[in-house]
Parts: structure tokens; C-alpha cells; sequence
């Protein structure tokens, strides 16, 4: 393996526009994709894709944030920047999931949540939080993927997971770098130092807790050669969906409380150092 | 016995709440930031810091909070260690963490207690917005979820008040996490039949609106209040135009479906026992 990339030299390569998307992924990994749409309440947002497909012949739900590859498609999915109908169509796609009992694999590549006017108007929070605590107590076995970049409550709406894998040039962090540096020091042109100080690279998350594998990229990022990334993405699903199909679902759920629960656990007040 | 610990408690959350009205910067001031009209300390701390003239909601303590709402000695608190966490070991934190508890008399932005509302005993959490905006640190993550899980464990309803500017950057991705912690912890009530007040004040944005705040069994909010998930200043930025009058306050976020009712501060007791009266046994049929 290459040189590791700085943070900001990371965000660069996960936010590339030829890095693998998630119609890349569904088509490398998965067999007889199916697209479900619409949130039966009121719409449908294309910047979330989902749908019932095979994984080495058993039939999971596949869903994730869609950023689009040209300017059109960007435009129809909102850059990656879901709106409530998303995260609730992401839900009606899960609670069908857990129906027919199938495993769930959500791909998460979003700049964050849309901040629009109709966005707030329709719950942009609610639908959040909704998907936050509903995914909790799913019983049926949840693989999250960071992909690309993940910010924000609206990549956490589909991360509520068993297993949270994280591609190796992938970001996750709560916030964009820019958003981040505008909000502590007023200047979004900081990022580059934001980057550093976030921890949001696969390492640094790993070490915290936050994901629990990393999938190793072809050197320079999965762009390269995607390829390589989609036969080492291949590999950890299966041995994470092995290991995931023998607990009942009352075991997954408590377990995946317990992962989630003891996040940011406040050490003992002297026993840290400081 | 009881009585004297009881009188105790009451002495000593009169205490905190004093200090609560003392160091909260807003209520000092005379002229409300709403209307301008100027009113003595004495006039708006006898109005529980509302603006006699407007009705503006100025933000209030969380000690205060509990004082005006719990019946006299109920209120006993939970868990309130004064750590420093500094996961991401970010640069400053250490400090700002410090001088927050120092001018609040704090230990982090919310206090859990326990206590009763005309007799019905409940788990109540009330975010400070004094402290760095209420923002959501691990430490509140923690004590929001000992609150929930304290509810679903003693059988008692829960009332939390939000109040927040959202997550705590200098905490990262372990901030964010705490929105998935908070909102399992509330399925979990949520299966055991728990009941969960949500009481959203100015103002509650981000991870908070996109968490516990928004999946109560019953949202009230106090008038006014703003609302949402994204600030208005994001928003107007990513739109390019300005925001159209009360959008995101108390009374649009009902007009759209996400309160049940606007409560003014004057009225939350007693709406509060009523909510908690009508989840107890009753009836004869």
C-alpha cells in the first residue's frame, strides 16, 4: 500500500467526482436491482437510492445517499443532499426490509442534510431523528458503508448500524470541514486546518469507535482503479453479513444499543490526563 | 425526617436558580430584545421572565426552569460529576469547558433530576442554554441518556426541555454520535411504554432538533421559540434570499404539523400535570 494520505488530501479524494457512487457499487456488488421510490406521504427524492437486489444470491435492501455524476444528475439528486422524503422513503425501505427480513446495506456519501426552505418546513429534523431511533431497534442485521464523504446528521440517518465500515479515504465527521471552520473561527477558508483537528479519517474513527472496519482503496483512492475497491468492499460484506445472520433480531438490537450506547463515554472524572 | 430533607432540597434548588437569574445575560437587561419595552427585574422576574408588554420568552436557567415548575422539595438531581472531556484533544476546549462552569455555576449544558408536577412524579432533563449554547457534548449525550434510561427503568414519565444551538464542534464525530445514542435510548423507552414529553424552547436546532427533541410522544413548544434543524443563517445562505417572517418560530413549526400545542411559560405547569394526570389509571370503564 501507497503513502497515507493527509486528511485534507482524503476529503479531496472522497469528494472526487469519479470516485465510485452508489449506482457504481449496486451494480459491481449486487444482482437483479430493483429501484423503489417515494416516500407514500408526499414525494420522492432522487438524492436517495434504494431498492431490493441479491448479495451472492440472498436478497437484501440496498439503499444510500446518490450525489449523480453529471451536472443533470446532480441537480436531480440535490448534489447529494437529501431532503426529508429521502430519509423517509430511506425508512419505508427499512421497516419493508425487516418485514421480508432482509439484511439492510446503506451507502452513505452526502455533503449533509439539504438546509432549504422546504427541507424545514417538511421536518428535516424530525425525519432525522426519526430514522435515528428506528433504525436502533431494526431486528434484522444493518451494514452501513461510508463511501465517499459523510457529514452530519444526514449521513448518521442511515448509519445507525451493526457494522459501520468506512472505504479508507473516506470522511465522516459532523460537520463539512468549511461548515466546521466557519462556525469555530468564522472562516471557511480554514478548512485544510479543520481537517486536521476533526479526526474524521477512517484511522482516527476506528481508534475512537466510531466505525469498526476499514476497507482498504487501490493506492491514490478507488477512482483509480474501482475495481480493487469493489473486491475488497465485496469481501467485508460477506464476512460482516456471515457473522451478522446468526444472532436473533432481539440479540442484534442489543447489541447494536450497547455499540452505540457506550459512544463518547465520559472516563471517570481524575482518572483522565491533563 | 422527610420534611427536613425535603425542605433542603427546596432550599438548595432556590439556590441554584437565584444564581441561574443572577448570571443569565439576557434577563438582566431591562429592555426586551424583542419589543424594546423596559421593565424593572423585579416586574419580569414576577412575569418568570416573559415581557409583560410583548410576551417575548426571554431563555431561563435550567435551575430556574425546575424551580418554577416542581412542587416545593420534590426536586432531586441526577448524576452531576463535573468532568472535562476532551476526546478530540482539541485546541482551547480545555479552557472554554472551564470558564463555562465558572460563569454558569454548571457542570455541563443540562440537569437531570428527578422531582414532581402537582403530585405526579417524573425524569425531567433541561438543557442551559448559558452554557456553550446548549450544544451537545458527549457529558450531555450521557446525561440525556441516563434521563431516558432512568425513565424507561423506574417507570416514570420523561420530560425534557430542550434548548441548544446543536452538536459541540470541539467534540466531533462523538458529538454526532450522541443524536444515535440519545434517540436509541428513547425506542427502548418508547417499547416499554414510556411516556416522553418534549418541551422545545429558544432556541433548539441541530443534532438536538434531529434527535431527542423531535420524537416526543407529546411536543409542546414555548411561544416564539425557534425551531429547526438547519440555523436560519445556513439557510438563507444556501437559498440566496431572505427568510419570510416567523419561519422556523413555535407557531409555523405547528402550522406544519411538528407541535401539538404552544404553551406560555405561565401555563407549562399546569399543562405539564394535566398531560402526566391523563397518562395515569383512571376510569371506571
Amino acid at each position: 500500500m501507497s503513502e497515507p494520505l493527509s486528511p485534507s488530501e482524503r476529503v479531496a479524494v472522497a469528494r472526487n467526482p469519479g470516485r465510485p457512487n452508489i449506482p457504481d457499487f449496486i451494480s459491481a456488488l449486487f444482482t437483479d436491482f430493483f429501484e423503489q421510490r417515494g416516500d407514500r406521504l408526499c414525494g420522492e427524492d432522487a438524492g436517495i437510492l434504494g431498492g431490493i437486489a441479491r448479495f451472492h444470491g440472498r436478497p437484501v435492501t440496498v439503499l444510500g445517499t446518490r450525489k449523480g455524476k453529471t451536472l443533470e444528475e446532480n441537480l436531480a439528486c440535490n448534489f447529494g443532499m437529501p431532503s426529508p422524503e429521502g430519509y423517509r422513503k430511506a425508512l419505508r425501505l427499512m421497516r419493508q426490509a425487516e418485514k421480508f427480513r432482509r439484511p439492510v446495506l446503506t451507502f452513505i456519501d452526502t455533503p449533509g442534510a439539504y438546509p432549504g426552505l422546504e427541507a424545514e418546513a417538511r421536518g428535516q429534523g424530525e425525519a432525522i431523528a426519526r430514522n435515528l431511533l428506528e433504525m436502533s431497534r431494526l431486528t434484522v442485521p444493518v451494514v452501513a458503508i461510508v463511501t465517499g464523504e459523510g457529514n452530519s446528521g444526514g449521513a448518521l440517518a442511515l448509519g445507525v448500524a451493526d457494522r459501520v465500515l468506512m472505504l479508507e479515504n473516506a470522511v465522516y465527521s459532523i460537520l463539512s470541514p468549511e461548515g466546521f471552520a466557519s462556525i469555530l473561527w468564522k472562516d471557511a477558508g480554514r478548512s485544510a486546518e479543520a481537517c486536521g483537528l476533526m479526526k474524521l479519517t477512517a484511522p482516527d474513527l476506528k481508534r475512537l469507535g466510531v466505525i469498526d472496519e476499514i476497507v482498504p482503496e487501490p493506492a491514490g483512492g478507488a477512482h483509480l482503479a474501482p475495481e480493487i475497491a469493489f473486491a475488497q468492499l465485496d469481501q467485508a460484506l460477506v464476512r460482516c453479513l456471515t457473522q451478522l445472520s446468526k444472532p436473533s433480531g432481539a440479540a442484534l438490537t442489543a447489541a447494536r444499543y450497547q455499540k452505540f450506547r457506550q459512544m463518547g463515554t465520559v472516563p471517570i472524572p481524575g482518572k483522565e490526563e491533563p | 425526617m422527610n420534611d427536613i430533607f425535603a425542605r433542603r432540597r427546596q432550599k438548595l434548588l432556590a439556590m441554584k436558580a437565584f444564581r441561574d437569574r443572577q448570571t443569565h445575560p439576557d434577563a438582566l437587561g431591562e429592555a426586551c430584545p424583542h419589543c424594546g419595552a423596559s421593565s424593572s427585574r423585579k416586574a419580569l422576574s414576577a412575569a418568570l421572565y416573559v415581557c409583560p408588554r410583548c410576551g417575548h420568552h426571554f431563555p431561563i436557567g435550567a435551575y430556574y426552569r425546575l424551580s418554577i415548575l416542581l412542587d416545593p422539595g420534590s426536586f432531586r438531581e441526577l448524576g452531576n460529576r463535573s468532568a472535562v472531556f476532551d476526546p478530540l484533544q482539541f485546541p482551547g476546549y480545555r479552557k472554554k469547558l472551564e470558564t463555562a462552569q465558572r460563569m454558569t455555576g454548571l457542570s455541563e449544558a443540562v440537569v437531570i433530576a428527578t422531582g414532581s408536577i402537582d403530585g405526579h412524579k417524573a425524569v425531567l432533563g433541561v438543557l442551559d442554554n448559558r452554557f456553550l449554547m446548549g450544544s451537545m457534548s458527549a457529558e450531555v449525550g450521557e446525561r440525556v441518556t441516563t434521563a431516558i434510561e432512568t425513565a424507561a427503568r423506574q417507570k416514570l414519565p420523561l420530560i425534557l426541555f430542550s434548548a441548544s444551538g446543536g452538536a459541540r464542534m470541539q467534540e466531533g464525530i462523538l458529538s454526532l454520535m450522541q443524536m444515535a445514542k440519545t434517540s436509541a435510548a428513547l425506542a427502548r423507552l418508547d417499547e416499554k411504554g414510556g411516556l416522553y414529553i418534549s418541551v422545545l424552547t429558544d432556541p433548539t436546532t441541530g443534532g438536538v432538533t434531529a434527535s431527542f427533541a423531535s420524537l416526543g410522544d407529546i411536543i409542546l413548544a414555548e411561544p416564539g421559540a425557534l425551531i429547526g434543524f438547519a440555523g436560519p443563517r445556513v439557510i438563507q445562505q444556501t437559498i440566496g434570499q431572505s427568510l419570510p417572517e416567523g419561519f422556523q418560530r413555535a407557531e409555523f413549526q405547528m402550522e406544519h404539523g411538528f407541535v401539538d400545542a404552544i404553551v406560555p411559560r405561565d401555563r407549562l405547569r399546569a399543562t405539564l400535570a394535566q398531560l402526566l394526570e391523563l397518562h395515569s389509571k383512571g376510569g371506571r370503564i
